[in-house]
């Protein structure tokens, strides 16, 4: 799976205002509303299923990123999004770092399969350091949409 | 608590200590698969010991003690793993992660949470 096959573009944020681990998943799940891929009626619901699935462990899964995400019946397929904080977000990641690169996912409850290929993308190009230091210097929603196409095209074959 | 990297076990191997590599194939049971928060058990589970765990499947061998290296095994319910273990205390480590897959990383099938 590639990231074109679930990040939504418009809803790429390169400087998010956010401070709070609630605070960027609510603004990534408004940029979701605001970019068609999610009902506006859903948000309040989608935004405290993922703050729920952070109660069972946190989602900051290392190297300073974030993946959090729920599985929701308002969607019919997979949608995502990505955003960078500048200053980094304290999100009782597992390394106890602040996460500055955040992978919102929202998929459909039937399928797993798609979620564990949209994960296996997203950690199979963090391994690559340069992949990651590049998104989190990203300065413009562009870059990060560039970032990802190049990820896409000419992936670090693992 | 440090990865073992395959010099320091050749290391341990020279000084005399038992070094043995041991494996075993288990099962992703659990409906969702090896998702986020199993791919995090897992790798926790494999830091408590010495030994080098590694996870194979047909296409890769990835580290046991990185859960981005996990992720990318992608493995959904029904994939057959390979488990190594290599260190003074692999069978133990064997035991323990096979353990975690038999006991579906603590996942009910009805779980609306990933």
């Amino acid at each position: 799976m590639k990231f074109s096959d679930f990040v939504a573009s418009e809803a790429i944020r390169s400087h998010v205002h956010a401070d709070s681990k609630e605070g960027v998943v609510r603004e990534m799940a408004q940029s979701l509303v605001d970019a068609g891929k999610i009902a506006a009626a859903d948000l309040e619901g989608i935004v405290k299923a993922i703050l729920k699935r952070e109660e069972l462990g946190s989602t900051g899964i290392g190297r300073g990123v974030a993946v959090p995400h729920t599985k929701h019946p308002s969607v019919s397929k997979l949608v995502g999004t990505v955003a960078v904080s500048q200053e980094g977000i304290d999100f009782q990641s597992l390394d106890g770092e602040p996460v500055q690169l955040f992978f919102l996912l929202v998929s459909p409850p039937d399928r797993p399969g798609d979620h564990l290929r949209a994960l296996e993308n997203i950690s199979r190009q963090l391994r690559d350091e340069s992949f990651c230091r590049l998104l989190k210097a990203a300065k413009e929603p562009v870059d990060i949409q560039h970032l990802l196409a190049e990820a896409d095209g000419h992936g670090v074959v693992s | 608590m440090n990865a073992e990297s395959p010099e320091s076990v050749r290391d341990a191997a020279a000084g005399g200590f038992q070094v043995e590599t041991v494996s075993r194939e288990v099962v992703v049971i659990n409906a969702a698969g090896l998702h986020a928060r199993p791919a995090d058990l897992l790798a926790r589970e494999a830091r408590k010991w010495q030994s080098r765990i590694e996870l194979v499947n047909d296409a890769q061998r990835v580290d046991g003690k990185s859960i981005l290296d996990v992720l990318t095994l992608a493995a959904e319910a029904g994939t057959r793993l390979l488990v190594e273990a290599t260190g003074p205390d692999a069978r133990e480590a064997l035991d323990a992660i096979g353990s975690l897959f038999e006991r579906r990383f603590n996942e009910h099938e009805n779980d609306q949470e990933s």
